[in-house]
């Protein structure tokens, strides 16, 4: 086998299962967003140019999703990853019941993410659920009210179900990469005489960072894209304080049978997404070039 | 003395983070199996209690005998079972090659990963189906093994190229000066280190694809082929939300990933072999 030809046999299956299981989807579904695809109107299909876009741009609706979006995916990726790094690195020390405790841990994440929605809509709930009695009791409510349905701080709802689901996926990963490090350079460093914080900063970081890095951007990506918790949870409500984009998206294509519309809708979310992966790309570009 | 004494309150300060995190983690799962043992008569009226003062097996009893879930289950022990070995495998091969090559096209190749992640799912179903439907891989299981593998292959690919980007490349370097193939040095050099990667790979893809539910709905409409979130949602559409079956039913289905996740956890910490990497 030519060395020159060894990367491709590598890549070159997964290539072709994703051009054409995904890519292909992708175009097609991206192509809807310049014509007018309505299912509830039979004489629709034709070609409308930039009109979906121009009617986006003048929608309110469009804007407090895009508003939600940055809110829900800041809040929820930062809190994964803060929280699944925290508990990957108590993972990593070996302790008595590990095994169990790994076990249950990673739990949450098997739930599907519709019913995780309905059981935190459930915990959120004053007549089924436990949490709104709680909060009184800790003087964060006045009264045992439904979070989901005051309009100021609703979102946080969703965010606390998507934390929960998400944290697993963080911890799982990181932990891995942590396994992989080889024990000796702790030693070393020990020998050295370098404290818990300069082995942190000098071995450990360097060595997540690939993961972390890649882990990061994922997430933020399914995170913008992930409107179950939300449907399920709030239906973007109450008064639209929750819908963010893939939620709007959603609502347009399954509840309005609007095609075009929504894939407008998810053309911006895609170029806004990529232009979030180029600066990161750019910036782990800038970061390794500098060290 | 004194570090005796820090390192017994770090050890205690260690249980008490992990036993909040456990508390966070299992509370809304405890809620669920108190539903789930709930008599419906008593589901709203002792809603709040942390403890019915009635439990029932009703739910489950049903959910058992009533229902398709057996084979629900075993439709969903196929997908993610193959769905995970296939894409480990294919993810494996196309990470090694990111991270050991530098070739002609490997940018593109990592941005279409990228960009394939960023479409809402929603978008592409309806293309997917007229795609797959000629071929006779709707209503399949088969069907929804090459969807998930598509979908998940490039998160998995990214992510083991991360795990062996952090594998020094002297390791294999080395072996292949002492006359061993790539493929030889692989195996007894590099598998070893990334069996944590290899064992988070594989347990992320099976539970993606255990708990998927936008596809499994989508593609496959014959009860069948379904899997078993696409049962749960028979509880809500069925019986206007039969809230003690349902959670029953997902109680249920977590039985079969605890296995699993006991299968695989000791693969996952089981880390560096003694002396893998000395010298």
């Amino acid at each position: 086998m030519s060395e020159r030809a060894e990367p491709y046999l590598y890549t070159l299956p997964s290539v072709f299962l994703i051009a054409a299981l995904m890519l292909v989807p992708l175009l097609i579904g991206l192509s809807y967003a310049f014509r007018d695809i309505s299912l509830l109107d039979p004489s629709s299909g034709g070609f409308v140019g930039l009109d979906h876009f121009r009617e986006l741009y003048a929608d309110p609706s469009f804007w407090n999703a895009l508003r939600n979006t940055v809110t829900w995916t800041a809040a929820s990726v930062a809190l994964q990853f803060g929280l699944g790094l925290i508990l990957a690195l108590l993972l990593n020390h070996p302790f008595r019941g590990r095994g169990l405790v790994q076990l249950l841990v990673f739990l949450p994440w098997a739930v599907p993410s519709f019913l995780s929605a309905l059981n935190w809509a459930w915990l959120f709930n004053p007549v089924v659920g436990p949490l709104p009695h709680w909060f009184v009791s800790v003087g964060l409510m006045s009264a045992p009210d439904n979070l989901l349905s005051d309009p100021k701080h609703a979102i946080w709802g969703p965010i606390a179900a998507n934390v929960w689901w998400g944290i697993p996926f963080f911890a799982i990963t990181l932990l891995a990469a942590l396994q992989s490090i080889p024990r000796d350079l702790y030693e070393a460093a020990a020998i050295d005489g370098a404290g818990a914080w300069m082995r942190f900063r000098s071995i450990t970081l360097p060595y997540l960072a690939p993961t972390m890095a890649i882990t990061i951007l994922l997430r933020t990506v399914w995170v913008a894209n992930f409107a179950d918790l939300i449907v399920v949870m709030t239906k973007g409500g109450p008064a639209d304080s929750t819908q963010i984009l893939s939620s709007y998206i959603f609502t347009q294509a399954f509840q309005r049978l609007d095609f075009g519309y929504a894939s407008a809708i998810a053309a911006v979310l895609l170029i806004l997404l990529l232009a979030y992966a180029a600066m990161l790309v750019l910036l782990r570009h800038f970061l390794s070039t500098r060290n | 003395m004194h570090a005796r004494v820090n390192r017994s309150t770090s050890l205690l300060l260690h249980y008490a983070l992990i036993g909040l995190y456990l508390a966070f983690a299992l509370f809304p799962l405890y809620w669920m199996l108190k539903v789930s043992l709930t008599p419906n008569e008593l589901l709203y009226g002792e809603g709040v209690r942390l403890w019915p003062s009635r439990i029932t097996l009703d739910h489950y009893a049903s959910v058992i005998e009533h229902s398709q879930f057996p084979q629900f289950f075993r439709n969903s022990l196929i997908v993610s079972g193959s769905t995970a070995l296939l894409v480990t495998a294919l993810a494996t091969a196309a990470g090694y090659g990111f991270s050991r090559f530098r070739f002609r096209g490997k940018l593109w190749i990592v941005g279409l990963m990228l960009v394939s992640q960023m479409f809402p799912l929603v978008m592409i179903v309806a293309p997917i189906f007229r795609l797959l439907s000629p071929l006779g891989l709707t209503n399949s299981l088969t069907g929804l093994v090459v969807v998930y593998t598509a979908f998940n292959v490039p998160f998995a690919s990214l992510l083991m190229q991360s795990f062996f980007d952090a594998i020094p490349k002297d390791l294999e370097e080395a072996a292949m000066i002492d006359g061993a193939t790539r493929f030889q040095a692989l195996r007894s050099v590099i598998a070893p280190l990334t069996l944590p990667g290899l064992a988070a790979t594989f347990s992320f893809v099976f539970t993606a694809a255990w708990s998927e539910l936008l596809f499994a709905l989508m593609l496959n409409s014959s009860t069948a082929a379904s899997t078993f979130p696409v049962g749960l949602l028979a509880f809500v559409s069925k019986f206007s939300v039969d809230f003690g079956q349902m959670t029953a039913a997902g109680v249920l289905a977590l039985l079969p990933v605890c296995g699993f996740f006991f299968l695989i956890q000791r693969y996952l910490v089981q880390g560096l072999t003694a002396g893998a990497v000395k010298g």
